[in-house]
C-alpha cells in the first residue's frame, strides 16, 4: 500500500500519469488548467458575427428594421439574417421583391421619417440599380436641408469578387461610394471588425455603406469577450494595425487584409518586416494612421481587390504624397485587381485578383530588393 | 356653372375678409356651404366620392387669400430670377395652387407630403414662411435650408414636409418609405407623394407602388398632371396618359386639379381609403402658366391661346373668387384689398430676405455628416482650405 506513489499533481484533479505528462507538455509550468480556459479566445465565423450584431441592435432599438431580398423566410441569401424573422417578426424583417430602386428608396424615406433601416443588397453589384437613392437621396440630404433631414440608414451586403461568378457579379464598389461626401464606407475584415463596425454603423446617424465579402463569411476569427459584449462598438474612421513592422507599410481592406498578412509572413522569412494596416473605414479614411506608419517605415504598398484606376490606393498614395512626401524612400506601390472585367475561367480569374505573391513582389520592389520582372502580357 | 345650395334660411354671415381663418368649419358657428365640383370624379377600380363638397365662408376666403399669396410669390420669384437674384433652377407653380391648398384642407401637419422640385408653394402650404422661401431662393442665411439647398430643396420636417427633390421620380419611393414609417410607428397618418406627368413613367414609381400595395402602406401617389413634362406633351411620353389608371391593381381617381374643393374632397377620400386599404393614386388635372423652369418660355411646345384659354376658363383663384362673390361672402373690392395686402406681404418678405446675408464660408463644411468624428474635409486647394467636421 505504502509503495504506491501518489504523485502530487499541481493541477489537483488528474491522477493519471500519462495525462499529467501530456498536460505538462501542453501547459507552461505551474499553470492551472482553469487559467488556460479563460485565456483561450472563442472563434466565430464572420457570418455569425454579423448575425449577432444585427440581432443585438434590433433588440436594443425598436426603430431598427431589416429589408432586402430573401432576408426573411430564406434566412438570408448568405444566411447572415438567419433566425431574425422568427425572432422579430415580419414587420421588422421584410422580404422585398427584386426591385432595388424601389426598396432602397423606401428605406431612405423611412430613414427621413426617423426609423433606422438596414437595407441589404444581395451583392453590391445590384446596388447600382439603387445608386441614385444612396447618393442623391441619402448622402446629400443632411447637407441640402442644412441638417433638417438626417438619414440614419445602413446599406449592407457582399462586395467584390466571390469565386467564379463572372464579370457582372464581382465588382468592388469601395472607391465609388467612398468618393461621395455625406456617406460613410466601412469594410470589415475579421469577425471582430464585422461585429464592431456593423453595430457602429447601425447606431450611426448618417448613411453608411457597409461592404462585406462573401468569401469571408465562412472564415472564423478569434473574438475577445469584450467583442462579444452587446455594447461593443468599433470607432468609425479608425484603421487597425494588424501587424506591426518597420520596413514597409502595407494597407489593405476586407479580404485583402488576410492576403497582406500572409504576404507579411513570407516577407518576414526573407528579413523584411512589414506593417499591415487593416483600413476598416474607407470613408472617412484614417490618413493619420497611414501617414504615421509611412513616416516610420518610409515605404508603402497599397492593396485592394477593385479596379486600379481611380481606386482606393490612388487616394492613399496621394494622401501620403501630400502629407509625408519627404519620408518616402521609394515610390508608392499599388496592387489592385486587373483592369479588366472579371473573367470566369479559374486561371484567368486568379490573374484578375491580387494574390499573395503580388503583394510580396511589390513590397520587395518598394524595398529595392531584386525581383524578376513580370512577363509582359 | 357650379350648382349652389344654401342650407338654411339664416342669412349667411359676412366674414371679415381680413381674418385669416384656418379652413375647417367649427360646428354651428359658421354656416356650411355645399358646392358641386366643376366635373365629377372618375374612378379606376373604386367608386368615386360625391361631387358635393362641404365648405364654409372662412374656408373659401382663406383659400382665396392663400392661393393669391402663392400666385404672388411665384410671380415675384420670376422677377427676382430675371434680375439674377435667384440663380440656377427655378420651377414655378402658378396655376397649380389649388392642389397645394386643397390637400392641406383635408389633412394635418402630422400627415406627410413629399414632392419634386416645383416645391415653393407646397412649402408655404405646409407652414413655411415667405421670408424663408425668398431667402432660400436667393441663397441667404435666413433661407429654410440656410442657403445650401436652393429652389429645389425646401424642407419643413416639423410640419411633415419632406422636400424638395431634384431627381425626377425619386420622391415617389421616398414617399412610400415615409408611409412605411408611419405605419410602422402606428401613427394613423398618411403620406402624399406628389409627382408630375413626366415622372409618371418612372420605373421606380411602379416598384414602390408594388411594395406599397403588398405591404398596405398608407401612401397616396398624387400625379400633378400639367400635361407637359418639360417640353414633351403627355401624349408623346406616355402610351397611356390616363395616369389615374396606371396603378393597374391600385385604385385611382381623376380630379379637376384647378378646383380647390375637388382637390379637398379627393384628399379626404384618399386619406380615409389609404389608412384602411393601402395605396391609391390621385391624378390632378392641372396646368402651369410658366414654362417648365425659368429657362423655358413655355410657348414653343404649347400655344399662347391654350395658356390664356386655361387662365380664362379654369384659373383656380378666379373660380374661388366667383364662388365668394356669388355667395356674397365678400365684395369685389374686399377681395381686391386682400390681393393688395398679399402683394405687400410678398414685397415686405422680399425686402427682409434681401437683408439676410450670404452664408458664412465656414458653412461650406457644415452638415456633411450629423456626426463627423472630427474628420477632415477639404476645399479645392486642400493646402489652403480645410476643415474639421464636428
Amino acid at each position: 500500500m505504502l509503495g504506491i506513489a501518489r504523485r502530487k499533481v499541481g493541477l489537483g484533479l488528474f491522477r493519471a500519469p500519462i495525462l499529467q505528462e501530456r498536460l505538462h507538455r501542453v501547459l507552461p509550468a505551474g499553470s492551472v488548467l482553469s487559467k488556460k480556459y479563460s485565456t483561450s479566445a472563442k472563434e466565430i465565423q464572420v457570418r455569425e458575427a454579423l448575425n449577432s450584431a444585427l440581432d443585438e441592435e434590433m433588440s436594443a432599438d425598436p426603430k431598427v428594421f431589416l429589408m432586402g431580398e430573401e432576408v426573411g423566410e430564406y434566412q438570408g441569401a448568405y444566411k447572415i439574417s438567419k433566425g431574425l424573422l422568427e425572432k422579430y417578426g415580419p414587420e421588422r424583417v421584410l422580404d422585398t421583391p427584386i426591385t432595388e430602386a424601389g426598396f432602397a428608396g423606401i428605406g431612405v424615406g423611412a430613414a427621413y421619417y426617423g426609423l433606422r433601416p438596414i437595407v441589404e443588397f444581395m451583392t453590391f453589384n445590384f446596388s447600382m440599380q439603387a445608386i441614385d437613392h444612396i447618393i442623391n437621396s441619402a448622402a446629400k440630404s443632411n447637407y441640402m436641408s442644412a441638417g433638417q433631414i438626417s438619414v440614419p440608414i445602413v446599406f449592407r451586403g457582399p462586395n467584390g469578387a466571390a469565386a467564379g461568378v463572372g464579370a457582372q457579379h464581382s465588382q468592388c464598389y469601395a472607391a465609388w461610394y467612398a468618393h461621395v461626401p455625406g456617406l460613410k464606407v466601412l469594410t470589415p475584415y475579421s469577425s471582430e471588425d464585422a461585429r464592431g463596425l456593423l453595430k457602429a454603423a447601425i447606431r450611426d446617424p448618417d448613411p453608411v455603406v457597409f461592404l462585406e465579402n462573401e468569401l469571408l463569411y465562412g472564415e472564423s476569427f478569434p473574438v475577445s469577450a469584450e467583442a462579444l459584449d452587446s455594447s461593443f462598438c468599433l470607432p468609425i474612421g479608425k484603421a487597425k494595425i494588424e501587424r506591426e513592422g518597420k520596413d514597409v507599410t502595407i494597407t489593405a481592406f476586407s479580404k485583402m487584409v488576410g492576403y497582406a498578412l500572409q504576404a507579411a509572413d513570407v516577407l518576414s522569412a526573407e528579413g523584411i518586416s512589414a506593417e499591415v494596416i487593416n483600413l476598416r473605414s474607407i470613408r472617412p479614411l484614417d490618413r493619420a494612421t497611414i501617414n504615421a506608419s509611412v513616416r516610420k517605415t518610409n515605404r508603402l504598398v497599397t492593396v485592394e481587390e477593385g479596379f486600379p484606376q481611380h481606386g482606393v490606393g490612388a487616394e492613399i498614395c496621394m494622401s501620403v504624397v501630400e502629407e509625408s512626401f519627404e519620408y518616402l524612400d521609394a515610390p508608392v506601390e499599388r496592387i489592385a485587381g486587373a483592369d479588366v472585367p472579371m473573367p470566369y475561367s479559374a486561371n484567368l480569374e486568379r490573374m484578375a485578383v491580387p494574390q499573395v505573391d503580388d503583394i510580396v513582389r511589390a513590397a520587395k520592389r518598394a524595398c529595392y530588393r531584386a525581383v524578376p520582372l513580370a512577363a509582359a502580357a | 356653372m357650379a350648382a349652389v345650395r344654401r342650407l338654411s334660411a339664416v342669412p349667411i354671415r359676412r366674414c371679415h375678409p381680413l381674418l385669416l381663418l384656418r379652413p375647417f368649419s367649427s360646428a354651428g358657428s359658421e354656416p356650411s356651404i355645399t358646392v358641386e365640383t366643376s366635373v365629377p370624379f372618375t374612378g379606376h377600380k373604386i367608386d368615386p366620392p360625391s361631387r358635393s363638397v362641404e365648405t364654409t365662408p372662412s374656408e373659401l376666403l382663406s383659400f382665396f387669400r392663400e392661393m393669391s399669396l402663392m400666385r404672388r410669390m411665384e410671380i415675384a420669384a420670376d422677377s427676382l430670377y430675371k434680375s439674377k437674384l435667384i440663380r440656377g433652377f427655378c420651377h414655378l407653380y402658378d396655376g397649380q395652387e389649388a392642389v397645394a391648398i386643397g390637400l392641406e384642407a383635408s389633412i394635418t401637419k402630422k400627415d406627410a407630403i413629399i414632392t419634386a422640385y416645383r416645391d415653393h408653394c407646397i412649402y408655404l402650404a405646409r407652414g413655411g414662411t415667405l421670408v424663408e422661401a425668398f431667402a432660400e431662393l436667393m441663397g441667404r442665411r435666413a433661407g429654410c435650408s440656410k442657403g445650401k439647398g436652393g429652389s429645389m430643396h425646401f424642407y419643413k420636417k416639423d410640419s411633415g414636409f419632406f422636400g424638395g427633390h431634384g431627381i425626377v421620380g425619386a420622391q415617389v419611393p421616398l414617399g412610400c418609405g415615409l408611409a412605411f414609417a408611419q405605419k410602422y410607428l402606428k401613427e394613423g397618418t398618411v403620406t402624399f407623394a406628389l409627382y408630375g406627368d413626366g415622372a409618371a413613367n418612372q420605373g421606380q414609381l411602379f416598384e414602390a407602388l408594388n411594395i406599397s400595395a403588398l405591404w398596405d402602406l398608407p401612401a397616396i401617389l398624387v400625379c400633378e398632371n400639367n400635361h407637359y413634362g418639360m417640353g414633351t406633351a403627355e401624349w408623346r411620353a406616355a402610351k397611356s396618359p390616363a395616369y389615374y389608371k396606371r396603378g393597374d391593381y391600385v385604385p385611382g381617381l381623376k380630379v379637376d386639379g384647378m378646383d380647390v374643393l375637388a382637390v379637398k374632397q379627393a384628399a379626404k377620400f384618399a386619406k380615409e381609403y389609404a389608412l384602411k386599404n393601402g395605396p391609391m393614386i390621385l391624378e390632378m388635372d392641372t396646368y402651369r402658366y410658366h414654362g417648365h423652369s425659368m429657362s423655358d418660355p413655355g410657348s414653343t411646345y404649347r400655344t399662347r391661346d391654350e395658356i390664356s384659354g386655361v387662365r380664362q376658363e379654369r384659373d383656380p383663384i378666379e373660380r374661388v373668387r366667383k364662388l365668394i362673390l356669388s355667395h356674397e361672402l365678400a365684395t369685389a373690392s374686399e377681395l381686391k384689398d386682400i390681393e393688395k395686402e398679399v402683394r405687400k406681404q410678398v414685397d415686405d418678405a422680399i425686402a427682409e430676405a434681401k437683408e439676410s446675408p450670404m452664408p458664412d464660408p465656414s458653412e461650406l463644411f457644415t452638415n456633411v455628416y450629423v456626426k463627423g468624428f472630427g474628420v477632415e474635409s477639404f476645399g479645392a486647394d486642400r493646402k489652403e482650405v480645410k476643415a474639421v467636421l464636428p
